[in-house]
C-alpha cells in the first residue's frame, strides 16, 4: 500500500475538489482513481466500497471515507487545521458551513436548466456580495490578523480561498468592495503548498465544460 | 442570564430538531424563542444576531452559534458524545452525514407541490430501505454491540433513532427487515434521558402540519 491517501471521483470538481484543496494545502500527496463510466461506478458499489453507495470516496488510514464534510473533518484534524480547542472548531465549522453554502450553489449552476441560468448565477453573485463576504471581511477587519481563526492557518482559510476563486470565476472583480479579502486572498496563495497547487500541472480541477458535464451526466443518471 | 443554551427557530422541528434531540439526550436543559412573524426575524438580522442571516440560532457558551453542523458538533464534542479520538469522530461523522441526507428529505416533504408528494414518499421509502437502514443494521449486527460506535453513546446513536421515529411517522412498518435496528430503537427509548425528551410536554416538537408550512413560508419567502 502506498500510504497515500487514494481519492475515488470523477476527473472534476464537484464535492471532491475541497478534499483536494485541503490535503494539498497540509502538503500532503495523493492519488486520484478516476470514475469515467457508469461501469466504474457500478463496481464501486458491488465491491462494497461506497458505505451509502455515493462517491466522494477517501481510502486514508486504512479507511474507506465518504461524505465530504466527514473526510474533511478528518483531514482538518489530523493536519492540524482545526484550530486548537472546541470554540475555535466550533468558529471554523460556522465559517466553513457558510463557504460550503456558497460553493454548493456555484457547483449545481452547469446543472440547472439553461433557462434558469441568469437568475441563479444574479443569485450567487447577491449571496456573495450580500450574506457570505461581508461577514469573512468583518472577521478579518476585527481582529485584524492574516487567518480566519486563532491567528493561524485553518480549514476555514484554506476553504474561504476556494470560494473566493470560484466566485471570482463567475464575476471577476466580485472582491472590489473587500479589501481585506483581496489581502487574504493575495496573501493565502502564496503559501507554498497552495501556491504549488494553483500552479499548472496540479491536480486542481479545471471549471466544468460541456464534455465533462455529459460525463458526469451519464455516470450517475442526471 | 440563565447560562442556558437558547434556541431561536420556528416553533417546529425543521432544522433545529437535531440540535433539541442532542441537547435532551445529553440531559442539557435549554430555553427557545420561537419566531411567529417576519418582523421578529428581521429585528435579528438588523441585530446583526445572524452570522449568514439564517436560523438555527444557538446561543451557547457566549456565542450566538449558526449553521446546524457547526452547532451539533460543538454540542457533541463538549458533551462527550463524539468518540474517544479521531477515528471514532470519523465514523460518527459519517453516520452523521448519511442520516443527515435522508432526514433532509423527510425535512424538505411538507413543502413540497401536493403532485410530487406521493413520489417523494416513495423516494423517502425506497432509500431508508435501500440505501440507509441497511447500512446501520450491518454495523450493528458485526460488532454486537449496543451502540454505533465505540460501544459508548454517541451523537450518531442520537441522529439514528431520531431518524428511525421519523420515518417511521411516515412509513409504519419501515424497521420490518430490520431486527437490529428494531433492538436498538426499543434500547434507546428507554435511556432515561431520550424516554424523557420522548414524553408529551417535552421540547420535542410535533410533525410539521399545514399550519407550521404556512408559518415558515410567511416569515421566510422573499
Amino acid at each position: 500500500m502506498a500510504g497515500k491517501p487514494k481519492l475515488h471521483y470523477s476527473n472534476g470538481r464537484g464535492k471532491m475538489e475541497s478534499i483536494r484543496w485541503l490535503l494539498a494545502a497540509a502538503g500532503v500527496e495523493f492519488e486520484e482513481e478516476f470514475i469515467e463510466t457508469k461501469e466504474d461506478l457500478e463496481k464501486l458499489r458491488n465491491d462494497g466500497s461506497l458505505l451509502f453507495q455515493q462517491v466522494p470516496m477517501v481510502e486514508i488510514d486504512g479507511m474507506k471515507m465518504v461524505q465530504t464534510r466527514a473526510i474533511l473533518s478528518y483531514i482538518a484534524a489530523k493536519y492540524n487545521l482545526y484550530g486548537k480547542d472546541l470554540r475555535e472548531r466550533a468558529w471554523i465549522d460556522m465559517y466553513v458551513e457558510g463557504t460550503t453554502d456558497l460553493m454548493g450553489m456555484i457547483m449545481y449552476l452547469p446543472l440547472q436548466p439553461a433557462d434558469t441560468k441568469e437568475k441563479n448565477l444574479a443569485l450567487i453573485i447577491e449571496r456573495a456580495t450580500n450574506r457570505y463576504f461581508p461577514v469573512y471581511e468583518k472577521a478579518l477587519k476585527d481582529h485584524g490578523h492574516d487567518y480566519l481563526v486563532g491567528n493561524k492557518l485553518s480549514w476555514a482559510d484554506i476553504h474561504l480561498l476556494e470560494a473566493i476563486l470560484m466566485a471570482e470565476e463567475c464575476k471577476p472583480g466580485i472582491l472590489s468592495a473587500f479589501p481585506l479579502l483581496q489581502a487574504f486572498k493575495e496573501r493565502t496563495s502564496n503559501i507554498p503548498t497552495i501556491k504549488k497547487f494553483l500552479q499548472p500541472g496540479s491536480q486542481r480541477k479545471p471549471q466544468m465544460d460541456e464534455k465533462s458535464l455529459a460525463t458526469v451526466k451519464k455516470i450517475f443518471g442526471i | 442570564m440563565s447560562g442556558k443554551p437558547r434556541l431561536t427557530y420556528c416553533n417546529g422541528r425543521g432544522r433545529m430538531e437535531p440540535v433539541r434531540w442532542l441537547l435532551a439526550a445529553a440531559g442539557v436543559e435549554f430555553e427557545e424563542i420561537f419566531l411567529e412573524t417576519r418582523e421578529q426575524y428581521e429585528k435579528l438580522i438588523k441585530d446583526g444576531a445572524l452570522m449568514f442571516q439564517q436560523v438555527p440560532l444557538v446561543e451557547i457558551d457566549g456565542m450566538k452559534m449558526v449553521q446546524t453542523r457547526a452547532i451539533l458538533s460543538y454540542i457533541a464534542g463538549k458533551y462527550n458524545l463524539y468518540g474517544k479520538d479521531l477515528k471514532e469522530r470519523a465514523l460518527i461523522d459519517m453516520y452523521v452525514e448519511g442520516l443527515t441526507d435522508m432526514m433532509q428529505m423527510i425535512l424538505m416533504f411538507p413543502f413540497s407541490p401536493p403532485e410530487a408528494k406521493e413520489k417523494n414518499l416513495d423516494s423517502i421509502k425506497e432509500k431508508a430501505t435501500n440505501r440507509y437502514f441497511p447500512v446501520f443494521e450491518k454495523v450493528l449486527k458485526q460488532h454486537g454491540q449496543e451502540f454505533l460506535v465505540g460501544n459508548k453513546f454517541s451523537w450518531a446513536d442520537v441522529q439514528l433513532i431520531e431518524a428511525i421515529l421519523a420515518v417511521e411517522e411516515k412509513i409504519p412498518a419501515v424497521l420490518s427487515g430490520f431486527p437490529q435496528l428494531q433492538a436498538f430503537k426499543k434500547r434507546m427509548s428507554n435511556m432515561p434521558t431520550i424516554k424523557k425528551f420522548l414524553q408529551p410536554g417535552s421540547p420535542r416538537k410535533p410533525p410539521p402540519d399545514e399550519c407550521y408550512v404556512e408559518t415558515v413560508l410567511k416569515i421566510f419567502k422573499k
